[in-house]
This record gives C-alpha cells, structure tokens and sequence, in this order.
C-alpha cells in the first residue's frame, strides 16, 4: 500500500513521468489494436488513453494538441490494421455523434438545469432535413424535380438542420418555459413521442416523410468530388464538428450567458431579481442544445443513407439524458466520458456479453433464456444508472467545477499591488 | 359528416367515458403524489401497467386452480383487482421508500430523474418476468365478462345510432365511481386524510401538529398506486392485450389529465380524466371524417398532447386549481 501511493505521489509531481506512462499505454493499446483482428478490449483500452490524459497534469493547450493526435493520428492508424476497421471505426462514430448530441443536452440539463426528455426529437428534425431533401422525397411538394440535392450540400445541410432544430427548440419552449419546471419534462417527454408520431404518418395529404417506410437512398456527403460513404470517412467529419462543439460549449459555458444559466438553474427567481431575463435565457440554453442534436441528426441521415422513425424512439432520448446524468451534469469532460462509456456499453460491451452468453449456451455450460439476454436490457441498465447515481452521486462520474477567482481580483484589494491583480486576472482567463 | 358524427356519438360517448374512468383513476395518482411532494411520479404509469400484469397473472393462476369455473365472475374480479391493488400499493411504498425519499432534500431534477430511471427499471422488469414465463412480452388476457348488450339509442331520436356496450365497460363505471367516492371520503372525511392534507399544505407545520409526515407520505403512495393498479385490471380486462409499455403514453394522458383538473386537485383530476378520455374517443373516431381523410386516428395522441399544450398555455393552474403565488 505504501509502495503505491509513494508511486502515485511521485506521479503526481512529476509530468515526465505522467507523460512516460501516457506514451507506453498508448503504445502498448495502440500496438495490440494493430495487431490482433479483433480485440473490443484492446480498443477500448486505446479509447481509455484519452481519459488518461486529462487526468495528466498538463496545460490544456497540451493536452488538446495531444488529445489531437491521438484522434486523427493513432487511432485511425491503430484501427487500420485489422479486418474490423470498419466496425471500430463505426463504434468510433457513433461515439462522436452522441458525445456531440450529449454536450448538447448538457446545456439544457446541466448548465440551464431544465430537464429535457424528448431530445431525440430534435435529432430526428435534423435526420429529416437532411434525409428529405437530399432524396427524391422532396419532389413530391415542391414542383421542378430538383431533387435529391448532390452530397455537397450536406456541409450547409449541418447548418440547416442545427437551425431547423433550434427553431422546434423555441416553438416547444415558448409555451412550456413559461410555466414551472416540472411540467418541461412531460411535455419534452411526449414532444419526443409526437414528433416520431408525425414522421410516422405524414405520409398525407402531401408525402413529406414517406410514413414508416422511412427514407432511403439518402445522397452520402461529398467535398470537391471526394465521396463520404464508409465509417472511417465519417469520423473525420464527426471530429471535426465535435470540435467545434466542444469548442463552443467551453467558451458558452463561462460566457456571461453561461453564467446566466447556471443562476438559473440554482434559483429562478433569484436569477430573476438580478436582472437575467428568465424566459429568454431558458430559451437560448432550449435552441442552442437542440441544435446541436440536430446537427448530428444531419451527420447521421448521411452516414445511416436510411432513416425511419423507429431511430428516434423515447429509448433514444432515455440513452441521451444517462450520458449526461452519468458523466456529471453541467461537467463538459464528465459528458464526454459519460457518453463515450455508454454508447460502448451499447454498442460493444452488451453485444459481446450476449455473443459470449449465446455461445456459453450453444455449448451446454449454462442456459440463459433469451429473456434475460443483455443485449435486451438496456432498459434496466440505463434505468439503475439513473437511480443509483441520483441517490448516490449526483454530480456523476467527473462533477463539474465552478471556475474560482482568487478573492483579492474579486475586491481589489488596495494593498496588493496592482501588478498581482492583473496577474491573477490573467491566469484565470487562461484557464 | 355531421349526421355520421351524430350516427356515431352514443357508441363514441360510452367508449370516451370508459376511458376517461380509466384515465381519471391514473390521474388520482400523479395528483396525489404532486400534491403531496411536489415531485412528478413518473413511475406511475408503470405502476398501472405492473397491475395489469399482476391482475393478469392472477387470472392464470385462477384458470390454472380451476377456480374460473366455479366461483361467479364477479367475485374473481374483485378478488383480482384487491390482490392487484395491495401489489401495487405494496410496489409504490417500494419505491418511495428506495427512490424518492433519499432525494427528498436534493434538487427537483434529481428527483425527477432518478423516478424516470425507476419507470424504466420496472418496463424492463416486468418485460423479463413475462417473457420468461409466457415467452413473449405482449400477453392476450382471458376476458372474465364476455357478454355485450345493445343500448337503443335509436329510439329516443332517429339521428343516433345504437351503441354497444361490453359487460366490462359497465364494470368499469361500478369500480371506478366506487373507488373514487371511496378516497373523496378518505380525503374529506376521515383523520389521516386530514393529515394527508396537512402535509400538502405544509410539511413542516404539519410536522409539529404531531403528524408523522413519513408516513402520510407512504400513505399518499399506498393509495395513489393501488388506484392505478386496479385501473391496470380495469384496462386489461377492457381492451383485452398488454404489453410492459403501456404504461408510458397513458400516464402521460393521464398526466394532461391531472394537469387540466389542476394539479393536487383530487376532483379536478377525476373531471380531467373524463374530459380527455371522451375528447380522444371522439378525436379518434371522427379526425379522419373532419378533415377528408388526411388526418386520421393515428393523430389522437398527438390530440391529448396538444391539450396539454393549450392548458399549460391558456390556464396553466387547471380549470379548478388555484393559481400558486412562488414564495421566496
């Protein structure tokens, strides 16, 4: 034991060492994806170097050229070597897009505190957006046959549909915002069924979403002639905009924008008698969060080729709100861990238990009915999560951290000289 | 299209109303709940739902005993909906006690989460249980009434047409006004329902009136849960297939329900009940006549959603609720 901790003190000081550590377990993880054909564990292992990292004392402006490098450069690399490229690299863009879509629910349930159950919706809007008229749906109301639009409208499609999402964002909020908090949840809630029920059957008078039938043939995304259609090309798009995002939830989050939701959240009213206009602020936290789902719903039209309302069911919305409960409300890494562990959960861990399982029962060992089978649990997995981390730790895995001010910026302190103020200040901006 | 409405309107008025009797015993529950905590209980719907599979699996059990045959139909209704009703009632207990009350203190959306997470725990539990031991989740319930009778309307006017009426749906009104009256009197009349509405009104005073608040509190739960547990019989026995997710969109009916009496009203929510249950009967029935076929009856949940809307718009206290004033 003391051994250990001697280890983890000496660690702790030293960044050498940290960055010695960091370098061999990306290596050792990186070299056994390469290697082996198709090793989940070695993967998530590689994925796992990213957590490691933040918990490197490096500056961030390191630890983000780095985290950079091991995003577009060795994992990609890494996962190259093997037959299942395709399949880590799918598994990686998925977690992408829901890491993107989580920040964004994590504007509206962590910083503004308003709990949103239907989010799913607004990455359906976004789906459609992208999904109608980039196929031939969109001849069947607007004359000229001018559709399916080419994949290079995709890029402007990412906009479209953030803004199409946003709008449906405040056209649900204006009503619902106005009334107390508790009500926001069921009426998301059912927003979320609705919506699927409309894409559902709107298929007349005019066919927009061709019903259940879904839409298919969804024109994949090209840039100057290069066509996007497989995973690994799809995960250098999701990067980027995940990027993007974080970049922007970072610098909204201590934004006085920022600010004004999270006062929000502690104490409406109070943020209220201190000049922060309640319904305008809850409003922007409802667009700018749906926008971002939507503009991943955008991604995913293009990625999937085929969308259908059976993508967007309350399940969906459920996955959403555990990243986000799981990784820590209101914590912009907490999420992105969060959303990262659940959509391998979903989609690596709970299939390969089952694989393990099925084949444990083809052999006779042990015989488990297909009732209990994991990969149909999701509902009580994510279910227990909710409650066990609501009773137990609220604040979620990584809890999110208020920026502190040293007290002597906040009063001016006359007798410290000035010099150490503007210091101070500047050291906090830096961070 | 108005004749045909008007054809249609006896049959549609005793569907809308067997619903709404339905709808109105779930919404007891939510309004009790929020009256009393404050806290929107998502797991009611699913509360109801488990009913419906209790109710269910006793009827099996009976059938399996033999019992069917010999006792009367009525009496085995009744005996199913007291057992459904005491599981229930014991499951709401349950959950107040392992996810409600340790978060009785923390923020709203703590609270609000961790009662979506236990409405998904018990979807997938109740999945499991059935599935394991019928092999499939949607389970067709044994009718215990099997008898219908015709109502001639007919002969009061020409204009409407004859509806008919399952054995059932008259069961359904027996329990339901039987089970309401029952908790107005508990509610009004009776000493723990006076301490029921103390403690709405005010925990803590009513906390130093030497009423034990933790247990007004499991009361609360007790009796919301097995209302809504007997109402899952009620929907079993009526429309004849279940399946664990039932629970999800009808508890948001009867939420709007709730919402539309005024939350914590008790009698609001019975009013609300019945108002949308018969609005979405007749949605349901007569959407695609009004508008040429365009919109059909696939629409009638997004009908009680936009009530919802509406209410929460125009008169977001309820029709009977008193507007609150937030204290700071």
């Amino acid at each position: 034991m003391g051994k250990l901790a001697n280890l983890k003190a000496s660690l702790q000081g030293s960044k050498l060492a940290q960055g010695i550590l960091l370098i061999a377990f990306t290596l050792v993880t990186a070299g056994a994806v390469y290697l082996m054909d198709r090793s989940v564990t070695a993967f998530l292992l590689l994925l796992a170097s990213l957590l490691l990292l933040y918990y490197t004392s490096f500056t961030n402006g390191i630890k983000w050229i780095i985290a950079l490098v091991l995003l577009i450069i060795v994992i990609p690399f890494a996962t190259s070597g093997g037959s299942s490229y395709e399949s880590y690299m799918e598994v990686a863009t998925q977690c992408g897009i829901y890491v993107a879509m989580a920040l964004g629910l994590n504007i509206v349930v962590g910083f503004a505190g308003l709990l949103d159950m239907g989010f799913v919706a607004f990455f359906a809007v976004g789906a459609y957006t992208y999904g109608i008229f980039a196929t031939g749906q969109a001849n069947n109301f607007i004359s000229g046959d001018l559709f399916p639009l080419s994949g290079g409208t995709f890029w402007i499609f990412i906009l479209l549909g953030g803004f199409m999402a946003g709008i449906f964002g405040i056209l649900l909020g204006l009503p619902v915002l106005r009334v107390k908090g508790d009500y926001l949840a069921i009426v998301t809630l059912g927003f979320g069924e609705i919506i699927r029920i409309i894409f559902n059957n709107l298929e007349k008078p005019v066919n927009i979403t061709n019903g259940a039938m879904g839409l298919s043939s969804i024109q994949p995304p090209d840039l100057f002639g290069y066509d996007f259609t497989f995973p690994h090309q799809f995960y250098f798009i999701v990067i980027g905009i995940l990027l993007i995002v974080i970049f922007a939830v970072r610098r909204l989050e201590h934004s006085r924008l920022g600010r004004s939701w999270k006062a929000v959240r502690e104490n409406e009213i109070a943020a209220q008698s201190m000049g922060i206009p309640l319904i305008r602020t809850k409003l922007i936290a409802f667009a700018i969060g749906a926008s971002f789902s939507g503009m991943m719903g955008v991604v995913f039209a293009a990625k999937q080729t085929f969308i259908d309302p059976t993508s967007f069911t309350l399940i969906e919305s459920t996955t959403i709100l555990v990243m986000v409960v799981l990784g820590g409300m209101g914590s912009v890494p907490g999420v992105i861990l969060g959303a990262s562990l659940v959509t391998i959960l979903n989609l690596q861990v709970l299939t390969e238990v089952t694989n393990w399982l099925n084949q444990l029962s083809m052999q006779g060992i042990i015989n488990v009915p297909t009732a209990l089978s994991p990969s149909k649990m999701q509902r009580f997995i994510f279910g227990m999560i909710l409650i066990l981390v609501a009773i137990f730790r609220p604040n979620g895995l990584i809890a999110a951290k208020n920026r502190k001010i040293p007290k002597e910026v906040v009063t001016g302190d006359e007798s410290s000289n000035s010099k150490t103020t503007t210091s101070a200040l500047r050291k906090v901006r830096s961070e | 299209m108005f004749a045909t409405i008007l054809q249609t309107l006896p049959q549609v008025l005793i569907d809308g109303l067997a619903l709404g009797a339905i709808y109105a015993v779930v919404a007891l529950g939510y309004t009790m709940v929020y009256g009393i905590l404050e806290l929107i209980n998502f797991a009611h719907g699913e509360i109801f739902m488990t009913g419906a599979f209790v109710g269910t699996a006793v009827l099996f059990l009976f059938q399996g005993m033999g019992l069917t045959g010999g006792l009367p139909p009525w009496i085995s209704y009744v005996l199913i909906l007291f057992v459904a009703m005491m599981v229930t009632g014991a499951l709401g207990v349950g959950i107040e006690r392992v996810a409600y009350r340790p978060l009785r203190k923390a923020p709203k959306l703590i609270s609000l989460i961790s009662a979506f997470g236990v409405s998904f725990v018990l979807q997938d539990l109740v999945r499991f249980i059935a599935e394991l031991k019928t092999g499939n989740y949607i389970v067709s319930v044994p009718q215990l009434f099997e008898g219908r009778f015709s109502l001639s309307f007919s002969s009061m006017s020409a204009a409407l047409g004859n509806a008919t009426v399952k054995t059932n749906t008259v069961f359904i009104f027996i329990v339901a006004i039987v089970l309401m009256v029952g908790l107005d009197i508990f509610v009004n009349r009776t000493k723990w329902g006076g301490a029921m509405r103390a403690v709405a009104q005010d925990r803590e005073t009513a906390s130093l009136m030497s009423i034990n608040v933790n247990k007004v509190i499991l009361l609360t739960f007790f009796i919301g849960s097995a209302l809504g547990g007997s109402t899952g019989v009620l929907f079993a026995q009526q429309y004849g297939t279940i399946d664990p997710y039932i629970g999800f969109i009808l508890g948001l009916k009867a939420f709007t329900a709730a919402v539309l009496g005024g939350i914590g009203n008790i009698r609001g929510a019975m009013f609300g009940g019945v108002v949308i249950g018969v609005l979405e009967m007749f949605a349901s029935a007569n959407l695609g006549l009004m508008t040429g076929g365009n919109f059909g009856a696939e629409y009638k949940d997004v009908f009680a959603f936009a009530i919802l809307i509406v209410v929460l718009i125009f008169k977001p206290e309820g029709l009977f609720g008193k507007a609150v004033k937030e204290k700071v």
